[in-house]
Order: C-alpha cells, then structure tokens, then sequence
C-alpha cells in the first residue's frame, strides 16, 4: 500500500491565484483528520493550464490515475481532505467542466487540453517535486548522466544529440548537435557552457516554468554537454524577474553537487564541472548570446559583432556552448532513449515537441508540448478551446518582437521552424499569442516596435535610430496623422534596419511590423485614409459619444464643453457633434452616470 | 513635519544600519572575485536605489572608474537611481496582458495616484512602472505590487487592492 499523493500546483500563475493558502490549509486538515502518514503532499513546478489554477491533483495510493480539481479556493482545501481523502469520494464540484460538452472530467489525460500533448521537456513538470532530487531519480534523472560518464565518449555524445536532429528551441533553430561538435573541436584549455535563461521574449514562459519545474533537468543536460565540449565550468544566466525560478534552480544545484552529480569529481568518473547562476538586470537585448556574455562577465550587455562566434571566442574570450533551457532540457531524455527515437517525434527538418506558451485572447491559456508539425488549427480551438466569449479568431503571433502574425487563411500551416520562417513569421522561444476581433493590428505592430525600440541597446545607428524614425511613423498612424506615403517609408525603413542591424534583435524587430502591413494591410490603410481603426482600440481615432441608453440626460455635460460641441434638452438624451468636438475629454470627467465614452 | 523623536531615531538608526551593512559588503567584495551586476543588485537590496553618491563611494571603494558603474546602472532597467516608493507597483506590459487591458490598468493606476509611470508619490508611498513580461501570462493582465501577484484584474478592482497597502 502506498501513500496518496497530493499534488498542489506551485508555478507563479497558481502561487498568485491563492495555490500556497490551499496548500498551508491542506497540511492543516490532514494534520486534524490524522492523515499525515498516509499522505504526501507536494507542490511540483507548473501544470500548465494556468487559466483553471489553481490547480490540485490527487493520485491515490501509488495509482497513476490522477483526480484533477480545478480553480479552487482556499476554504476548498477542507473538503478536499473531509470528502475525497477520508470519504473517499470525487468532488463534482471541483471538477474541470469541457466547455463543448459541458461534461464534467476528472483525469486530465482525458481533457483536451492535455489529450493532445506530448510531454518531453516538461516531462516532470507538474509531477515531481522541484526541490527533491529524490523524486528527479526516481523519474530517471541523472540516468543520462551516469551512461554518458560510464560508456561513452565525448564523440559518441555529439552524435546521439547529432542524431536526434534536435534544433536550438531559444529560437535560431540551429542544430545543437552541430553546435556542440563545433565548440567541442575549438582548441582549449577552458571552455565554459552558458544556459540562457533570459526568457525576455513577452508572452512566453516555458523556461521559467522548466526551471521552476524541473530544475534538474537542466542542470543534467548542461553537464552533458559540458562533458561532450570538454567545459569545467558553466553559467545559467537567468531573468531576475523570475525569483521563483532562480530560488529553486540554487537549491537544485546544492542538491547536485551534495549528491555528486555535480562539481569534482562527478559520480567518480573524475570530470568535473560546476555551474553558478548569473542574474541579469532587465535587459531584453540580453537574450541575444553575445550581449548575454558581456552582460555574464558583468558590464553592460552589448551585443559583439559575429565572427568569432562564441564557439570560438565566447566569455571572457573562450570557448563557450550557449543553449537555451528547453534545449538543454530535452538532452537527457535523448540519451536515455537515443537520438533516433528523438528524431521520429514531430517532422522530418523539426524534429521532437515544442513548447509553445499560450496566451492573449484564447480559452485556455497555458503552457502546451506538442509534437512538430501539429498545426496552428489544432492547438488554437483543440488545445486552446478556441476564443472566448464566441469571437472570431483574427491573428496568432509567433516569435514575439522577432515574429510575425499568422492569419486564418494560415490556420492550417504545421507549426515548425521552417513553414514559419516561410509564413513571414518565426518559432521564436514558443510565445503564442492569440488576438481575437477586437485586437487592432496597427496597434499591435506598435505595441511590439515601442518594446525592441525601448530595449534597443543603441550600440548600433539602425536599431537606435532607425527603430525610433519606424515607431514615430506608427504613433502618427495610430494617432489618426499619418498618410499612404507613411506605409511605403516604414516598409523602406524595416528593410533597411533588417539588412544593416548589428545583432539579431534589431535586425528582426520589423519583423512584426511587415507581417502585418502584408497581411492586414486594409486595416493600416483604414488608419491613414478614413483615419479610422476598425476595431476602435486606437484612441487617437475614436470619438467620445454620449451613451443614449446610459445617458440620464442630466445636462451636467453641456456647460462644461468649451466649445460648445453637446446640444440636447434636460430629459432627452444629450449628443456630441463630432465635427467640433476637440477631443478634451472634460465632459466625460464631469459625467456622474460615466455615459460618455471613447468609441 | 509631525514626526516625534523616537521616529526620526528609528530613521537614524535604519539608516547607520544600511551604512554598516554596506561598508560590510564593500569590504567582502574587496577581498573576492566578484561580479559587478550581482554586486550592484546586493546594494540596491540594501538602500532600494543606487543614487550617483552611492555609485561614487562603490567606484573609490573598488577602484574602479566611475564611468563602468555608471554605465552598468543606467543599461539594465532593474537598477534605479532614485528612491522609491514604499510600494513598488508593476503593471505588466507583457503581450498577453497588453491585449487583455494593462494599458488601461497603467492609465487608470496613474490617473488615481496622480503620477507618471517610473515616478513616486509625493507621500512616498507609491512608486508606478510599467515592467516587462513577468511571464505570468496566464493571469493576464498582472498587477505585482512589492511581489504580491494580482492577476485577472479589472480597472474596477484597483481601489480595493490598493486600499490593502497603507
């Protein structure tokens, strides 16, 4: 007999929607009830469907059947222990409800949000305990590890991650096996091993969970690659902005080198190799590997001008291997299981899962690992449950400021490295985020060019400049001031900066700009010509009106205009003319019923 | 202005605290290989800002030229030269709560305060940013006021929040 598991979400979306209230309140009733020898409750690293957290799961007794409870309170907690752990029944109540059919389902693998994925690299996230190398261990951590160090030599470990034809998932796409031989080949005496986790991409958090998650399995893969390039020492370079990631992968490493896996020496086979964590300081640029290795020996990140590339001369003017976190989380898995089996999973030039994070106008945002190749249609309205509120799907954005935008006529494109690059657009780090009818265009290419603009480092005149002359031509759009004329500046301007950027970050910050002036270009000809943003969301385009079913026809708005632009009679619903109206926005303050609005 | 003689002790003496600890750190740091950033950051946690004296005293301490501080404090976005708030709020300007409202929450939070976005109230109390992606997307729009995460918010739910923050 074994003992029942609680399993209490603890990833940053469930611990801020009250998951440690459930989790103190849990202890407490099984304390009361008496049950703490029979159970064990933990709080593994994210489940990934963040819009039902918090989440609790139960598998009882050593079973693998798992009961799924879903958006709880933390009053819950004492029925959860009363009813299901006692009782021994299924709380209906908690249960998750599929929005198509309206049944209620209690194991996750029969949701769809679960039925379609393919777990690899969040392969123990959401089941183990992120601070227990105990649990790691038990799922097969350090397995590859140990084979690695045992049996094989550093060429046979290039070539079984060469084999499994696995992509760099931080965004390039470039061959990590290629990547790994190339810095193995490179002369030198030290060698370093960086794991990018400066996840600055907006809209995508698959790193941040990994390292909340499932800490080791980083760390595992980091040490592999350490031993297949011949590095004795390593970095992971993590956002600060993600504490909870960095507390858990400090006490991951602990555990690492207090159980040998980790330091001199490791599980005695004489390679030694150590990891710190560096933490950046909020810089998006950062994220690019040779900013990311100024920014490592601690100055300021600007990027270097490639060659050498850091295989040749990375930090402090060494060899040095970067890889991002899902990369380097998926390498034990491949070695456990070989490169072959690996490269059987998704397509023939994308091999493996991806983890896309889902997020903006969709039923069930999350994090999802699909197999390559699985097509957009099927995780928007499959795994995503489609858009809320029954409105239509408009746009999905991959690759963040790097990418570009999808449409529906794209719906059916398989989501891989290359048929994106084909789309105009790009896998980036995996963020998806999905607009809906309401979302404009315009507003949304601003919104991506105000971010690169801001975080452009200013180390070269395109991104400095050049960024800065496209945003203004955008904010004069938006504002209801720009003309055709604009359309064909901005298009010259994105085409030069692409061409003439020092560093990949502004090199593609267009990127978002010409995917939607291509795909939605009636919508920026609405703005220059009719001076009009159909979707109204563009202030600087839209009128205040008076609400005639919210209006009370008080008469408090009419002496207050300046310009006399409202006329109507006490009892009649007031009206402003927009042709003399200046846009003050006075009345709209003055209005006690809040009738008068932007539309 | 109405502050008894026990507070502005209490003040004091927070303040040769922060001194002490300080002049602990420069002189560990002294006699260690360190990094500039993890340095800078372990400062700022301690005085909440790095102001231009702060980096002097770090550059004559140190040896190093002013201008490398000065250079690292005003590239990365999490480091400050000014004091702020005793609540820090962040309003997440990530894509996902973009398009899910935060832009009205920023507008709103700076209509009720009655500052601009980077700045502080005059009582000390608030300081207002727009941050970066905090990846909480799920819970778009995201409000972090001093770490407490609020997600799902609504403009109409921000009177009561910051009511909690006296």
């Amino acid at each position: 007999m074994g003992t029942t598991e609680i399993l209490v979400c603890g990833g940053t979306s469930c611990n801020s929607s009250g998951g440690p209230k459930i989790y103190k309140n849990l202890l407490m009733y099984i304390e009361e009830y008496d049950l703490r020898k029979k159970t064990r409750v933990i709080q593994p690293g994210c489940f990934g469907f963040c819009e039902q957290g918090p989440i609790v799961v139960i598998y009882p007794n050593g079973s693998k059947e798992g009961v799924f409870y879903c958006q709880l309170k933390e009053e819950d907690a004492q029925r959860i222990v009363k009813e299901h752990l006692v009782d021994g029944k299924v709380i209906e109540d908690f249960l998750y409800v599929d929005p198509k059919t309206g049944e209620k389902i209690a194991k996750h693998e029969d949701m769809d949000f679960y039925k379609y994925q393919q777990r690899i690299a969040l392969r123990n996230c959401g089941t183990i305990d992120p601070l227990s190398i105990e649990d790691y261990r038990y799922r097969g951590g350090y397995k590859a590890l140990n084979k690695v160090l045992k049996e094989m030599s550093s060429e046979d470990v290039i070539n079984e991650v060469k084999r499994s034809k696995l992509r760099g998932r931080g965004g390039g796409g470039f061959p990590t096996g290629v990547k790994w031989e190339i810095t193995s080949k490179v002369d030198g005496e030290s060698k370093y091993v960086i794991c990018n986790a400066d996840e600055g991409d907006p809209g995508a958090f698959m790193d941040r969970s990994i390292l909340e998650g499932d800490p080791h399995s980083v760390i595992e893969g980091m040490v592999i690659g350490a031993y297949a390039i011949g590095a004795q020492k390593g970095y992971i370079y993590a956002r600060a902005e993600y504490p909870l990631a960095i507390d858990r992968t400090e006490a991951a490493l602990e555990d690492a080198r207090r159980e040998g896996v980790l330091g001199k020496n490791i599980l005695g086979s004489g390679f030694n190799f150590d990891l710190e964590i560096r933490i950046g300081a909020g810089a998006f640029v950062c994220g690019e590997e040779t900013a990311l290795i100024t920014s490592v020996e601690g100055y300021r990140g600007d990027p270097q001008p490639k060659p050498p590339y850091p295989a040749q001369g990375g930090l402090y003017g060494k060899p040095t291997l970067i890889n991002n976190v899902e990369t380097l989380a998926n390498i034990p898995i491949i070695i456990n299981e070989g490169g072959k089996w690996y490269s059987k999973i998704g397509t023939k030039d994308s091999t493996g899962t991806k983890v896309f994070a889902l997020a903006g106008d969709i039923n069930n945002t999350g994090l999802i690992e699909v197999p390559m190749g699985t097509t957009l249609r099927d995780v928007v309205f499959n795994l995503g449950g489609g858009i809320p509120k029954g409105k239509e799907f408009k746009a999905a954005q991959t690759g963040g400021p790097s990418g570009g935008c999808l449409t529906e006529e794209d719906l059916d494109i398989t989501l891989e490295y290359d048929s994106l690059l084909d789309a105009d657009s790009m896998m980036g780090s995996g963020g998806l985020i999905i607009l809906d009818e309401d979302s404009c265009m315009v507003d949304v290419s601003r919104f991506y060019l105000d971010f690169t603009q801001d975080e452009a480092c200013g180390k070269c005149a395109p991104g400095r400049i050049g960024t800065k002359r496209m945003l203004e031509i955008l904010n004069k759009i938006t504002e209801g001031k720009g003309d055709v004329a604009d359309l064909g500046v901005l298009k010259e301007l994105a085409e030069n900066i692409k061409k003439t950027a020092l560093c990949g970050l502004c090199k593609s910050a267009p990127n978002p700009v010409l995917s939607t002036i291509e795909r939605f270009e009636d919508e920026y000809l609405a703005h220059v010509k009719e001076k009009k943003c159909p979707t109204g969301v563009c202030e600087g385009l839209s009128k205040w009106i008076i609400e005639p079913d919210e209006c009370r026809a008080c008469g408090v708005c009419e002496p207050v205009c300046p310009v006399d632009a409202i006329s109507g009679q006490r009892g009649e619903v007031y009206k402003i003319d927009p042709e003399i109206c200046i846009d003050c926005g006075v009345c709209a303050k003055k209005c006690p019923f809040d009738a008068i609005h932007k539309a | 202005m109405g502050q008894s003689i026990e507070e502005i002790n209490k003040e004091k003496l927070v303040e040769i605290k922060k001194k002490e600890h300080f002049k602990k750190l420069l002189e560990e740091k002294n006699n260690e290989k360190y990094n500039l950033i993890d340095f800078l950051h372990e400062v700022q946690n301690i005085y909440g800002h790095l102001s231009r004296d702060i980096q002097i005293t770090i550059a004559e301490e140190m040896g190093l030229p002013l201008s490398q501080i000065h250079s690292v404090v005003s590239f990365y976005s999490l480091f400050t030269t000014t004091p702020k708030g005793k609540y820090t709020i962040e309003v997440c300007m990530g894509t996902a709560c973009y398009v899910r409202g935060s832009k009205d929450i920023l507008d709103k939070l700076s209509k009720e305060l009655d500052i601009e976005p980077g700045q502080t109230t005059e009582d000390k109390k608030f300081t207002l940013e727009g941050t970066r992606c905090i990846g909480a997307c799920g819970m778009a729009p995201v409000v972090v006021i001093n770490g407490d995460v609020y997600g799902r918010i609504d403009v109409d739910d921000l009177p009561e929040i910051l009511a909690k923050y006296e």
